[in-house]
């Protein structure tokens, strides 16, 4: 956030912002505004986890039902994406950290893939629900689940809660495409690599939240 | 340091080069990274929003004259309180003294040059001023009738336009949270060498524990709203009962954040009275450790309260039970901050000029406010005041009254600071009496009117409310003309104000150990600190924050 800007003194780390003392502090401060973040992430997301809670509460055979609608295999196989692309992201910053550049090039390019699988999963399922009318509010006309009462609420919190996290899945796809970017002009090294490091905190939570969305919303 | 203090005082100094002139042009102040212009910029922009504010406060109180119409048709009205409180809460409260005296102090007060995240922290004040268009454009054109609580399922159905408010008020939650994210981490990471925690001044701990809360609350809020305007524009009927939603869950949510932004509001203020008593009564504060930490009680404290709002939502009685006795050790905190500042003044030698009128006023209205706010969180008591405008005097005393006072200590004990020119104190203190007593005068009458039953945001009431009613607007107009009084002699006094001297108030806070206003990288040499905070306690001695 900070970095950057070339003030090359010549006892100066070259990443070192004007108003920071040495690069530790510097980078101290990036971590500790990163889990921040992650916080505020956490909280966002805890609202709806509340919604599904309450609904999931006063629906409950409604919510069984519903549950039984979406496709496991193809949330299994998201969850798989996710937990590998977790893996390789984290290989990615060690391979940063240990200057093997190429590696860690790979391991990244990898990574994305799996972002782009998982998201063409996702239209998958969702291009099926559309077709079915398994949808939110007013828009839900499937027909073997209108025998239980506010089934089109499963399918709001269904959509915000998936709609919400694979728009989260863009961002730190996006965010991991800049950071690739950083590693192949050579601008992090095993001097610097706080902001792969932060990527990869990021692209962690997007994961961790889809750990507990899969069997929220398809298993139990 | 360029000069020592006392020094300073006898011949008054004006620094040539500061970070006012250092850059010129319009860009320069756009484009800034330095948080002292963003301050500033915060601080025209919210001067801004309170006068919108203000200006709906005062078309609300005209209504109110008469028991019938007045001045505007019932819909207008809605729009007006909608519009005062949406402006004065998200615009003006929540913002202002984090975003102008955190901004422009703290880093001051921490001997550093800057935040942690300079641009992080200009892109704040942007989204500050994106939201703001956006709310304010949204309700003047769309005319939203909600009030600033947005309750579902009204909220999700009325024809008026709400999604530009609720968008503009989650884009402010951001400004909000990457402020309060910059500066827990500046605090954290940017306190100079021999400034540890138990040496940081008093308002530095209030704007840390208010961004914890700024922090942790703002995703809730800004989820809340925008389900709010998805579910206007889907009708999914997430809120909407008639569709096997619940509007509880909502006031959950609303309030999840919503009770904590009191604290926002108030900590920051008590941050600044912490400072300022000290600086007026030139005594040690007493007990630091205590106001210290009675912030964070107060931060943590303030998370679990919420259910208070609800009383008459239909929650369990246990619920309730539960809620109101959290709520009451948000009493016991406050009360642990007045005792201590009563203490400070003990034996003070204590300046009668305009800040001490104000935190007279802070004193009596956090007390005040705060009495009526252990009342209404008794459950049998709430059940009667609520919706009333007793609850409206309460919160208008402890959250209004409080932030009001906080902002005016705030403006000038660092006025000079910012600008390097003195006001007129006799213009002052005139002015200080007319805020403090016309805002008793306006918001008394509503206890009482309140206590006898009328419901607040209500249009037309019955003829027997009228004389308080009316007493309650007259407090408003001097409320006002004070307002208008400060107004003048600060412009007045940032054009041809005597110039101030690096230390006007021989105050001991560390952002007053540089010239004022400050030079563009803060302190001329690396700060070192070498004792508590506050330390007035041996006058005439030569007391140095700063060691080369």
């Amino acid at each position: 956030m900070s970095s950057s800007d070339g003030h090359a003194h010549s006892s100066r780390h070259p990443h070192l912002a004007e108003h920071f003392e040495t690069i530790q502090q510097q980078d101290y401060a990036a971590r500790l505004g990163m889990w921040l973040f992650l916080g505020t992430e956490v909280l966002l997301f805890a609202g709806l986890f509340l919604g599904y809670t309450v609904y999931r509460h006063f629906y409950h055979a409604t919510w069984h039902a519903c549950s039984q609608a979406l496709n496991v295999w193809m949330g299994m196989g998201n969850t798989l994406v996710l937990i590998s692309s977790s893996l390789t992201v984290a290989l990615a910053l060690w391979a940063v950290r240990v200057g093997k550049k190429n590696l860690a090039i790979g391991m990244l390019v990898f990574t994305i893939i799996c972002a782009i699988g998982f998201l063409c999963i996702k239209y998958l399922e969702y291009k099926h629900k559309f077709e079915l009318g398994e949808l939110p509010g007013k828009w839900f006309r499937a027909e073997e689940l209108m025998q239980y009462p506010a089934a089109n609420m499963y399918f709001t919190i269904y959509f915000l809660t998936t709609g919400l996290h694979a728009f989260h899945v863009i961002v730190a796809m996006s965010v991991l495409i800049w950071v690739m970017k950083g590693i192949i002009k050579g601008r992090y090294t095993p001097d610097y690599f706080v902001p792969v490091e932060l990527g990869a905190l990021y692209w962690h939570l997007v994961d961790l939240v889809w750990i507990f969305l899969f069997p929220l919303l398809y298993l139990i | 340091m360029s000069q020592p203090s006392p020094a300073s005082a006898d011949n008054p100094h004006y620094p040539a080069v500061n970070y006012l002139n250092a850059d010129r042009g319009v860009k320069s102040w756009l484009l800034t990274l330095d948080h002292k212009r963003i301050a500033v910029m915060y601080l025209a922009s919210v001067l801004v929003m309170f006068l919108v504010g203000g200006i709906f406060a005062m078309a609300v109180r005209l209504e109110l004259l008469t028991p019938g119409p007045t001045i505007m048709g019932a819909n207008t009205y809605n729009r007006m309180f909608t519009l005062h409180g949406v402006v004065m809460i998200f615009l003006f409260m929540i913002p202002a003294i984090p975003g102008v005296f955190g901004n422009f102090c703290m880093p001051l007060m921490l001997g550093a040059k800057d935040v942690a995240f300079p641009k992080l922290n200009l892109l704040s004040l942007y989204l500050y001023w994106t939201g703001a268009i956006l709310a304010v454009a949204g309700m003047v054109m769309g005319g939203t009738d909600t009030g600033w609580t947005l309750y579902a399922p009204y909220s999700t159905t009325t024809p008026m336009t709400v999604f530009p408010v609720v968008l503009g008020i989650f884009i402010l939650g951001f400004s909000s949270i990457l402020t309060g994210l910059n500066f827990i981490v500046t605090i954290h990471t940017l306190r100079a060498p021999g400034l540890t925690w138990m040496r940081m001044q008093l308002f530095v701990w209030a704007i840390y524990a208010t961004s914890i809360i700024q922090v942790l609350a703002t995703p809730v809020i800004g989820l809340t709203v925008m389900l709010v305007g998805i579910e206007k524009i889907g009708g999914f009927g997430l809120f909407d009962a008639t569709k096997g939603g619940d509007p509880v869950l909502f006031q959950h949510f609303f309030w999840f954040y919503s009770h904590p932004a009191v604290y926002i509001m108030v900590l920051p203020s008590m941050g600044v009275v912490s400072d300022a008593i000290a600086a007026v009564a030139r005594k040690n504060v007493f007990g630091y450790k205590m106001i210290a930490y009675s912030s964070l009680g107060i931060a943590f404290v303030g998370f679990f309260a919420w259910g208070h709002h609800m009383f008459v939502s239909g929650q369990s009685p246990f619920d309730n039970g539960a809620f109101a006795v959290i709520s009451m050790f948000v009493g016991v905190f406050t009360a642990i901050k007045v005792f201590n500042w009563v203490g400070t003044l003990y034996r003070g030698a204590i300046a009668i000029n305009a800040m001490f009128v104000y935190i007279c006023g802070f004193l009596f209205f956090v007390v005040f406010g705060g009495m009526t706010g252990i009342a209404v969180a008794t459950v049998s008591l709430d059940v009667h005041w609520h919706d009333t405008y007793f609850v409206v005097a309460h919160f208008h005393f402890i959250m209004v009254g409080a932030v009001i006072m906080g902002f005016l200590i705030a403006i000038h004990y660092w006025f000079p600071k910012m600008f390097g020119r003195m006001y007129h104190e006799g213009w002052a203190m005139v002015a200080s009496s007319f805020i403090v007593l016309g805002f008793i005068a306006t918001f008394l009458p509503q206890f009482l009117v309140g206590n006898a039953g009328m419901p607040r945001r209500y249009y037309m009431y019955p003829e027997r409310f009228q004389a308080m009613n009316v007493a309650s607007t007259t407090g408003s107009s001097l409320l006002a003309f004070g307002f208008i009084i400060i107004a003048i002699y600060l412009i007045y006094a940032l054009v041809r104000g005597e110039i101030a001297g690096d230390n006007p108030w021989k105050s001991m806070g560390v952002e007053w150990q540089t010239t004022s206003p400050p030079d563009k990288h803060n302190f001329a040499k690396p700060v070192v600190i070498t004792q508590d905070p506050h330390s007035y306690q041996k006058p005439g001695e030569e007391v140095e924050h700063v060691v080369i």
